[in-house]
Parts: structure tokens; sequence; C-alpha cells
């Protein structure tokens, strides 16, 4: 332990505590900027770039920036001084005056960390501002993203997430001095590098230098439009989050008051993804068995493991990055897919309606699942099946705009009969919840015994890559799970270079899984929110009634008067889809 | 994404992979990698880094990153002749501003750019330590020492043919 | 080199190849060999021997004779004077401005008299491609004596009792660098030499490079001994072709000596170098920003500590000295730390080698004691300032230091008393300025190098030198307010203070000193819109002198932008708000009529 005295407070801390610290322990909260602490990725993104964190040290000339400086025995820190509070505005108008000022508009004003910064810094004007030169950039809009270097800080938090966490790299700094930005390999549009739309740097950007793109627009068109059907889907991790847009804690259930605010907003029929989870466990978990029973009686044809492919952007991670290896995930759609194919032909003839006339929306953890909506495999005759996904975000925006106050509305329950699920399609969206939920349907279905201990809880935690395995009444079905891509990738070399021994992984793309999606409240790196909302999800399941998708009645009824069979004809039609090799192509001449 | 669309030919990717191997296909080696394609190629066009970052395995943006980031790699072919003037202190102060307007003047460019046929490029030089010559202008690999603005146009004249 | 009865010392120096000493070396070989004198006079293409302002130099051996400027065409007849009839070539000798005599001899020149040479012992002296003539200049002596004498210990206290100083800018004391390195346990360990020089107008690295590479490759190899490294890397720029070749030819033949390599002079010490080009990036002299760059990466400096001693180049303890403090080490090791230590000022022990150029007589690469007086380097070495002119300011440690005016030209130049005067020592450049040289775009110069170098990560540097840069501008251009000067000193203060490295921390400097010293200067700018030096275009206006003008209209016909005005026999009258001041009137103006005011 070491002693320091900070602000004329005497501190004791560990040994390797930054300043930054121990003034917390103070209570003694030292503006940041940059830095980035997520603690349960063992990440940290300290550049040190944004220099508004400078705190003043005895006998060292210039400021020492507390985030990455280390306290020392007997260091005297002052974080006051009019000398640092100087420094610290001077700083914020060298950023602010390379900044755009169109906060009025800004889709991250009221959220932006610059603004919240410029505003307890009291920064008023910005000496010479008419004649300074600004940074500028191409505007790159994809079907998830947008893209706004004019934004961008250089914090380099998308960086690490992009590189170091999800080893995606289509991000990188770029250019030199004034020019510096992050930004893609020749300043290609998103949709042209190897994004995965996963959504992870807009979950951390500061500004609106990276945000999403927003569909509420077209959604609050559609349900103003008299002559359409709109029906709308939650996914599972929405529900754990959605309530800490509204101050509630993280963690805080808000199912029931979700579904009134959904019909308070206007939406003709409110949907459950987790029905569609239930129904990707019958596909998939029937698709599982299929092969791995194919392989125990020796045919070498068939892969193994097989891995899931209920996430988009791990979808998009394997075609861009592992083409070679498409063969090896589950054809199944994501839920999300599931459901509006199913909402366009099955619920769409029960009401009597076309297809046209129907607009589905998904309220969605994520980002890259706009994209996924968009696919052209995903379309009938140019109609989506899923016409607009929007974030936990915006739907809270809209609860907003609607002068709903999601802390006070009463709770109901999902309409009929695609409201229905079960507690396997809830926890869908923490990480190692498909493959617990697909576990239990395929025991059942392997062994024809029940299932009696439902909590398979060797497949929950939060670890970056986790195996376990499950009896399958004498046959141990191994497992692996990784969530965050940059663990992804490493179960795939594994597969590449013929080590992985799992007949079964699950893959998510971000950290914690779907409740840790980029499209989620900012959890500005806590890792104990990610917990509760895990937990809660836990939660629900556990209260459920019903807790293996194939017992789910509305399945039971839909494969009976519409599917036929799990992976049957129609379902392939529906419900299957394939993959594409989108490695960036060489033209070459001879 | 203003550099030129080129095609690269079998060949040309076959001597990028060479030089990858040359040295041992580490990531660390980028800058080495960078600089003997630049020397292959003259300059580093989008292909030629696509191919080296297959090759090393580093991220297509970590190598643009790199390669946007020191200046002396490049993206843009240099013409038959770079013309380089050193803008160096002692340069400088002897005058170096004057003669690089001069040459913009008569080559119609400004810095950074090549002319319309090719034939010259023009860019500025830290110190080439020359500085009992200064101002100092290269052209390719010769030196000119002591050039004043009025000078330029002699020097381009022994280009012209 | 006995056998021959004369040697021709060609100089090989950039400087002095770009005025085609190249040419020299082989029509001189070419004409030896013809007249059969090739037996008895060997050419040697040396190091740059400094004296650059009078290139190319050519020194004949054994009589010290020191020819200047010479051409080509000189090559016969200093066959026939000096080698064949023994006469010197008088037309070729140096002349004492002050005596108005030939000095034959470079000892007795001003510009050598007041120099010590021990970073510099050998350029200029032996054939830097030819290991032997380094051997025979006591070349590797130093390495053979540590291994064999001296353990790491001993060898790194004779480094810190010499009292020598990092040459590349900071001044940290060398032998405690060492020592932090050695103290550091890892598997492996690395020596690094910084070669990387980027301050404009300074040569020196590239000229002990070029003049003699083994004296840095033996160095690199008694720091490795000390810290337990077997790997020694020099980053180097590439726009430093002839040094490259150089350190290559050196190296192998260190290593077919036994010199590098494994079990160098039968010791069981293995040391092996290898080379890694910078590409252009200033901020790369920046030690963490350097590791950063031989990792294949952007060179971004990062907060220090860690220091490099620590954790370095792939995450290993890594020593980094730049070349000149390299240079320095073989001759410490064999003439002792007291003899070092007994050279220069008290904190500051030994030479330093100053790039001499700018508005001064004598361009050149000098080496002084510390403790030379700034008159004594201008007006004695330098030989004062050109064209007659008044002296002004002199800039030393490039964009990162600040500017002496004559009230400092009799402190002795140490690292502690330039600091103190508001400037530094950094690499040694030195760049002397006249009257007609604007401080304000002097100020305004260094703004737009660092600006053009920051690496861009932290926000001070990034932006802040932009706005610096800009308010410069806004000066020179006449539009800058009384407040601006309050915002520069402002901005400047504040990138000093919160700037992440080196770079951004020093940028600010030239603003300051400039700011200090020519206070006036500024004021004459923003209130009165005068440019004193005549330097800032923006200010300056072109006037008609009535009583000249004739009224030809040559001007009005010339003016690209029509701002001038008159009747056929009148006084012409120049638009001042239309005026671009292209100068192109004032050109074509026969009766000298137009003036600059």
């Amino acid at each position: 332990m070491i002693k320091l005295t900070i602000d004329n407070k005497v501190v004791e801390v560990e040994k390797g505590t930054t300043i930054f610290h121990a003034a917390k322990k103070l209570n003694i909260e030292i503006p940041i900027l940059c830095y980035m602490n997520l603690e349960h990725l063992d990440i940290e993104n300290k550049p040190g770039g944004c220099r508004i964190c400078v705190v003043e040290v005895e006998g060292r000339r210039n400021l020492a920036p507390s985030c990455s400086t280390k306290a020392d025995d007997g260091m005297v820190v002052r974080t006051n001084t009019m000398r640092v509070i100087n420094a610290r505005r001077t700083v914020m108008e060298f950023i602010l005056s390379d900044h755009p000022k169109e906060c009025l508009t800004c889709s991250k004003s009221g959220h932006c960390d610059l603004q919240d910064m410029a505003q307890k810094l009291g920064v008023r004007e910005i000496p010479n501002e008419t004649t300074c030169e600004m940074s500028s950039y191409r505007l790159d809009t994809s079907p998830s993203i947008i893209r706004n270097l004019d934004k961008c800080i250089m914090c380099r938090r998308c960086e690490t997430m992009c590189n170091e966490v999800q080893t995606v790299g289509a991000l990188s700094a770029i250019n030199r001095g004034f020019e510096a930005a992050v930004g893609t390999a020749f300043e290609m549009n998103l949709e042209a590098s190897t994004c995965t739309y996963c959504g992870q740097c807009v979950a951390v950007c500061p500004t609106a230098a990276l945000t999403e793109v927003d569909h509420t627009p077209q959604v609050i068109r559609a349900i103003a439009d008299p002559t359409k059907t709109v029906v709308v889907q939650t996914a599972p991790a929405v529900r754990a989050a959605l309530g800490e847009e509204f101050g509630m804690d993280a963690g805080t259930l808000v199912t029931g008051e979700m579904v009134t605010a959904l019909r308070g907003l206007g939406f003709d029929h409110v949907f459950d993804t987790d029905f569609a989870a239930d129904l990707t466990i019958m596909e998939e978990g029937t698709e599982l068995l299929g092969r791995l029973n194919a392989h125990l009686a020796g045919d070498k044809d068939v892969k193994l493991p097989i891995l899931t492919s209920c996430c988009p952007g791990w979808v998009n991670f394997f075609e861009t990055q592992f083409p070679d290896m498409k063969d090896i995930p589950s054809t199944a759609r994501s839920p999300q897919q599931m459901f509006g194919p199913i909402a366009k032909t099955y619920f769409a003839n029960k009401l009597g309606i076309k297809r046209e006339d129907m607009v589905v929306v998904s309220i969605m953890p994520c980002l890259a699942k706009k994209y996924e909506a968009q696919r052209d495999e995903f379309k009938v005759d140019g109609n989506p099946d899923v016409d607009f996904s929007i974030s936990t975000r915006e739907l809270a925006h809209l609860i907003k705009q609607a002068n709903m106050d999601l802390t006070t509305l009463e709770k109901s329950e999902f309409d009929q009969p695609m409201g229905e699920s079960t507690g396997a399609g809830v926890i869908f969206g923490a990480t190692g919840g498909v493959i617990e939920a697909a576990a239990r349907t395929a025991y059942e279905v392997h062994t024809g015994k029940t299932l009696e201990k439902v909590d398979l809880k060797q497949l929950r935690g939060m670890e970056g890559i986790r195996a376990g395995s499950v009896d399958f009444d004498g046959l141990e079905v191994k497992i692996g799970i990784a969530h965050g891509l940059g663990n992804a990738r490493k179960l795939l070399n594994d597969i590449r270079e013929g080590k992985s021994h799992f007949h079964a992984i699950e893959i998510m793309a971000c950290p914690g899984g779907c409740i840790g999606g980029g499209g989620q409240p900012l959890h500005h790196g806590d890792s104990e929110i990610l917990q509760k909302r895990a937990a809660a999800l836990y939660r629900e399941d556990a209260g459920k009634p019903i807790r293996k998708s194939h017992e789910n009645p509305a399945i039971k009824e839909l494969y009976e008067t519409f599917l036929g069979e799990p992976c049957g004809e129609l379902s392939h039609e529906l419900l299957h889809t394939h993959y594409f090799d989108r490695k960036r192509k060489r033209d070459i001449e001879d | 994404m203003s550099e030129t669309k080129i095609k690269l030919k079998e060949k040309d990717v076959a001597k990028i992979v060479e030089i990858c191997g040359f040295f041992g296909n580490e990531p660390g080696e980028l800058i080495n990698v960078l600089h003997k394609c630049q020397g292959e190629f003259g300059y580093l066009p989008a292909e030629v880094q696509e191919v080296v970052s297959d090759n090393l395995n580093v991220a297509l943006a970590k190598v643009y990153g790199v390669v946007t980031f020191y200046s002396f790699f490049t993206m843009k072919p240099k013409g038959k002749h770079p013309i380089s003037i050193c803008t160096g202190t002692a340069c400088y102060v002897r005058g170096a501003e004057n003669v690089m307007e001069e040459f913009e003047k008569e080559l119609g460019i400004k810095q950074g750019e090549t002319t319309a046929d090719g034939k010259f490029s023009l860019s500025s030089l830290r110190c080439v330590g020359a500085c009992g010559l200064a101002p100092v202008v290269l052209v390719g690999e010769k030196t000119y020492g002591r050039v004043a603005a009025d000078g330029v146009k002699e020097i381009l004249a022994e280009y012209e043919a | 080199m006995s056998e021959y009865k004369m040697h021709m010392m060609v100089c090989g120096g950039t400087g002095c190849r770009a005025s085609e000493s190249d040419t020299i070396v082989e029509k001189m070989k070419k004409e030896l060999e013809y007249r059969n004198l090739d037996e008895d006079v060997q050419v040697v293409i040396t190091g740059c021997f400094g004296f650059c302002e009078k290139g190319p130099i050519v020194k004949m051996l054994p009589d010290n004779t020191f020819y200047t400027e010479v051409k080509p065409d000189n090559v016969t007849e200093i066959i026939d004077e000096h080698i064949i009839k023994g006469r010197k070539v008088q037309s070729l000798l140096y002349v004492d401005p002050n005596k108005g005599q030939a000095e034959p001899d470079s000892k007795h020149m001003d510009f050598y008299k007041k120099q010590i040479r021990i970073a510099l012992r050998n350029c200029g002296f032996i054939n830097p491609e030819v290991v032997d003539e380094y051997i025979a200049a006591d070349g590797y002596e130093a390495l053979g004596k540590v291994l064999a004498d001296y353990t790491p210990e001993q060898t790194i206290d004779i480094i810190k009792q010499s009292g020598l100083r990092g040459r590349g800018g900071g001044g940290f004391p060398t032998g405690l660098k060492w020592q932090f390195a050695a103290q550091n346990e890892a598997d492996k360990k690395y020596v690094v030499c910084n070669a990387d020089e980027g301050d404009p107008g300074a040569f020196m690295d590239r000229s002990i490079l070029e003049g003699d590479p083994h004296s840095v490759l033996e160095a690199m190899a008694i720091c490795g001994y000390t810290m337990g490294s077997d790997e020694g890397i020099i980053y180097i720029r590439a726009e430093y072709p002839l040094a490259i070749e150089r350190l290559h030819i050196a190296i192998k033949q260190a290593r077919e000596y036994g010199l590098l390599g494994k079990n160098i002079l039968g010791t069981g010490f293995d040391f092996d170098i290898t080379l890694r080009y910078g590409a252009g990036a200033f901020v790369c002299g920046e030690e963490t920003a350097l590791i950063h760059s031989m990792e294949g990466l952007r060179g971004e400096p990062t907060v220090k500590p860690p220091f490099p001693a620590e954790s370095g180049y792939n995450g290993k303890p890594t020593n980094v000295n730049n070349v000149e403090t390299f240079a320095n080490i073989p001759a410490i090791i064999l003439k002792g730390a007291e003899w070092f230590s007994a050279i220069g000022t008290e904190k500051s022990k030994g030479t330093k080698v100053f790039a001499l150029a700018g508005k001064i007589n004598n361009v050149g690469l000098i080496e002084v004691p510390m403790g030379t007086t700034l008159r004594e380097v201008i007006f004695e070495i330098g030989g004062g300032i050109k064209d007659g002119k008044k002296f002004k300011a002199v800039q030393t440690g490039g964009p990162s230091g600040g500017c002496l005016t004559e009230k400092h030209l009799d402190t002795p130049i140490d690292f502690d008393n330039l600091l103190a005067a508001g400037s530094m020592m950094g690499s040694g450049g030195m760049i002397v300025m006249d009257e007609d040289d604007c401080m304000v775009a002097m100020a305004k110069f260094y703004l737009e190098f660092t600006v053009e170098e920051s690496c861009g990560k932290c926000a001070p540097c990034r932006i802040g030198n932009k706005r610096l840069h800009e308010t410069l501008d806004k000066i020179t251009e006449g539009k800058g307010t009384l407040h601006d000067l309050e915002l520069l000193k402002n901005m400047s203060n504040v990138i000093k203070d919160t700037s992440l490295c080196g770079l951004g921390q020093t940028s600010p400097n030239p603003v300051l000193s400039m700011l200090e010293h020519f206070y006036d200067e500024f004021l004459g700018h923003v209130s009165d819109h005068k440019c004193e030096a005549g330097q800032c275009k923006s200010l300056l206006k072109y006037n008609i002198i009535e009583e000249e003008c004739v009224g030809c209209t040559a001007c009005a016909r010339v003016c690209p932008v029509g701002c001038i005005s008159g009747e056929k026999k009148e006084v012409h009258i120049i638009d001042q708000s239309i005026c671009i001041k292209c100068g192109a009137c004032m050109d074509k103006c026969k009766f000298n009529a137009i003036e600059l005011i």
C-alpha cells in the first residue's frame, strides 16, 4: 500500500493505482473524457489523449493525466487549482473548436459526454471561432451505423472495441496530426469493410461520431398509416434494460410495462420475439440432433461442432472473415428473421390481410439486426420480412416522445398467438442462453425422457470462453460458449486447426450476449449492469410456467396447422437461410 | 477514396507475397514490408495494401492507418521526375518558400500533386542535411544547391527534352 | 594506409556530394591510373568535414592541405601541381576573410581552431567504408577493453562518472539510463540507436553515420554488454540512403572480423545489429513512439511510465540512445571518465555537435566543448553574419527550442543555461537569423512544422498547435489583434502543460520565447500592421513615387488584378484594397518609381 495526498486529503491505495482511482476513493471525481474502463472485459481504454483529466503533481514540470499516471508514495496531487482548471477549459475550447456545433439536432444531444463535459467546465465561447479550420470528412451511412467523423474526438474507444475486443479490424486511427481520426481503410464505407455492425463502437462513442441509423420516423409513419397493420416483436434482452432509460435500476424487468407502452404507441399487435426464439430452438435443435446423430453413426461428411446462427453480428463476422467455414453454423435464421415470415404468412393469413399491408417492426438490443432485416434473402419480391428494426434506445425515445413514463405504466400481457413464449426463449438474451434452451429441448427429444433439472447452470456465466457438458443419458454432449467476437475468433481458429472437441458452440457477437448489445442503454463499462440484466432474464425464465421451447402451445399449434415438421420443407423455405462468402475480393489481371 | 484504382497483375501479387514472406509474414515487420513494396511499385495503392494485410494478418484499416501516418509513404504515383524542395529551417531562412512558390507557378500544381502529363511531381522535404547549400532542391536523385526563384525555369528546362 | 605516399581525402558528406564530390573522386582515380600514380596516391571518400559552406572539401595528407570549393575541373591541376610538383594549388586554398590571406592547414582556420572533436573524431579522417581504417584509429579497442577488463557494472560506472548526457535533446544522464536497463531482468533486452534525425536544420547524426559508422556499432555493443542484451537495432531515417549503405557495409565488415555476432573477440559475448527504417515522422524521435514504429505500428507516443528500460520494444527492457551519444562512448572508455568530465561545464560534460546554418558565413557542422559561448560559435567559428547584416537571434533546439538574442551571446552553452534562457539544446540545430528575418514569421514557420508533425493523439497538440499556427498566420496577414497576443500566450502555456509527449510539450517554445524577446515586433504587427523585417508580404505596400513616375503605363498593363490606374504621362496610383502584392509592377517599372513600404 502507498499513501498520497490529494487536495490536502491523505489516501491509502494499492501500488499501481492511478491518481484518478485514488481520487475516486476520496470521492473526488476528476473529470474524464476519453478514458473508459471495461472491467468485465479486462479492457482499459486510456490513450491519455483528451488531457481533460490532468492534475497538478508536486515536483512535476507539467500537468499529469490522472487516468494513466500511477500514484506514488508521498505524492502530493492537486486536482482543482486554477492552473488545472484553466488548462482543462482551454483544452476543451480546443476540442470544441474542431467540433460541429449542431447540438440542437444532434442525435446524441443530452447523452453526449462531450456536451456534458463542456457544460461542466463552463466553456461559453471559443476563441476566434469563425476562423478556426475544422477537420472534415465524408458522412458514411450504412444500414446500421452512421459515421460522422467530423464529431470524432479521437478518444479511441471505438478502435479499442473494434480491434482488441471484437478483432473485427474495421476501424483504426488514420492520418496524422490535425487530420487524424478513427476511420476505415481508404476511408471506405462501413458496408465495404469488415464491419459486422455489432455496434460496440456506437455503444462506447462519447459523441455522435458513431450512431445508429434512426428508424423511428419510419415506424411513426407506419403506425400513423391507417391502411397498415403494424406488428411489433420485442427481443428478450430489451425487457431487462429498457427500464434503465427511465431511471430504473439495472436488472429491473419491465416486460409488462413495455407491452403497455407499445400498445400505447399504437402498434396493432404486440408480440414477443421469445416466441420466435422457441421456434428457433425447434429448428436449430432438430438440426443439431440430426448432425449429432449422423456424426455418431459415423457419417464423415457431417461437420461438427454445429455453431449457433441467431446472432447477425456473428453471421457477418464469419461471412467476412471465415468464409471457408460458412458450412459449419446452423442454417436456422435468427429469431427476428423467423418471426418476420411467420407474421407475414401464418399470421397475415389468420387476419386475412395481404403481406404488403403488414408492417413488421422489431425492437432489438442490437444494431446488426438493422442490417439483417434488409438482407436480400429475407425479402419476398422486395418486401422485407421485417420492415424496421429499432434499438432499445430508439424505443425509449419513442416512448418518451409519446409522453409516457415507463415507471408509472400498468403491466399488461403480449397478444396471442405470437406473444406466447417459454422460459427457454427468454434466456436467449444472455450468453449461454441459446445453447441452454437448445439443450433443454434436444435432451428430451434425444432421450425421450423429461429433463428434471431445467437450470443448466454449467452453461451460464460471464467468462468470455466457457466449456460445459450436458449428459444426454450417457452421451456427453460437449458445449462451447463464446461471447465477444475476439473470443469467437479463438474458437474458430481451433476448429480450423482441428483442435476443437465440442459438439456444439454458441456464439454471440457482443460481450455478455444480447444484454450487452450495441443497441442497449449505455452501460459505460459497468460490468455489474450486465450481470444484473442477465440475472433478470434468468429470473423471468424461472418464473415461467413453461420452460422448454417444444412445450410452447403456440409453437405446437404452428407446426400442426402450418409448418408440419421442424426442418421440413416449409421450414426450410421460411426459417432457414444460407451464407455468403463476403471476404473482400481482389481484382487481378493475368 | 480518391486514390487511383489499379488492377494488380498475378506477378505483382506474387512479388508482394514474396516480400511479406521475406520478413517472415510478421505483423511487426509491417513498416519494412511497406518500404519494400513502395520501392517495388513506387507508391502504395490500396490494392497493394490489401495483399500486405492478408499476408501479415494485420487488419486492412490498420495497414492504412500506418500508411497515412508516415509521410514517406504515398498512395499517389509520383511524377517521372519527382521534385522535392527542402523546407528545413536553414533552407527556409534562405528563401525555400519563394522557390516552392516559383515551382508551383511554373508547373501549375501545388505541393503533393503531379502534373497532368505525369512528368513532374512536387513535394516538400525535411532537412536533407545539406544546409551549406541552402536552399536545396532535389529532382530525382540529383541535388541542386543555392537555388533561387529565378533559377527554377533553368532547372525545369533540363528535363523538358 | 602506409603503402601509399599520399592520400587524398574527399568529403563524401551529403552537401559535398551534392556539389559533385563523387565526380571528383571518379575523375581523380581515372587520372591517377592514367598517369600510373594509383600506386602512390590513394583517394579516400570520407565523412563530413563539417565546413559545408566551402564544399566540396578535399584534404591532402600527409601535409594537411585543405582545399575548398573544389570542382571536377580542378582535378588535373591538383595532380600536376600538388601531387607531382609538390606545390599547393593557391586558388583552391581557404582565404581567411579577416586576414585576407590563404590558410592551407585546417588546424589554423578559425572554423576549426576552437573545436574539439570527440563524436566527430574520425569524420573526415578515415574511410568509413573500410573497417581497418577505423581499427587503425583505435577502433574497437574500447569494446575489447570493456569485454576483457571491466564488468558491466564497472562500465556503467565509467559512463556515469563521465557525466555524459543524452545528445538527442533530453539531456538525461546516459549512465543512469543504462543502469535502469541493466537492472530490469528479462529473457531478452534491446539496444536501440535512434537515428531518426528529424529536426529541420540538424544533420550531425547523419554525418556521424556517414563518416564513422563503426563508432556507433562499437558503442552499441558496449551498451549491450552492460545491460545484458544481445540485439541492437538502429532506427534510421529512410531518407538517408548513404548512411544506410555505409551502415550495411560496416555491419558486414564488423561481422567478418568477429566484432559483431556470436562470441565477440572470443569472450562469449554475443551481439548483433540490424537496421529498421523510419518512414518520415518527427514524433518518432520520442522513444515510446520510436518503439511503436519499430513494432510496425503508428508512431504514437504513450504515457511514461512505464519507461522503455522497463517495457520497451516487444515489451522487453530497451535502452534508446541517439547517434551522437553513442559516438562519444568509445572515446570515454579509452580515455577515461576523468578526461571526458574535464571538458565542459559543471553539469554538462564533454562536447556538443551543432549544425550551424542560416544567415551565417560558415555554414557547417561543428563540435565544441560545452560552455563555449554563442558569440564564439557565431562570430569566430561561424565567421559572423552573412553579407555584413546585423545579428538578430539564433534558434537552438529546432522547433522545440527557443530563440536567443544579443543579450545571450556571452552565455556559455550547456543544457541548463539554454533551458534557463527559455530554449533548449535539442539535437543541436543552430539557426542564425539576421535583421531581415521576421520573428512572427519565424514562429509561424516552426508551428507549421509542428502542425505537420503532430501525431494527432492528444488534443492540445493536435488542435492547439493548429490554433497557434492560425493565430500566427492571422498576425502575419495583418489581421491580428492585441487579444490574439494574449491568446497565443495562454494557448502556448496550456499546450506545454498538457501535451502527452515531448513534441507537444515543447512545440510552443518558439512562440513563447519570440514573444518574450521580440514582443515589440509582435505588437508592431497587430497594432501598427507593420513588419519591420519586411518579410510579411500582406503587411507591405507597393507605392508609386510621384516624383519618379513618368506615366509610361507599363505597371498598369502588367498588373494581374488591374489595381493600377492613371492616364498616360500622368502619375499612376495603386488601389491598395485590390493589390495582391505580387510585385509584378515593381519588376516592370524601368524608372524605379515603385517602392515597397
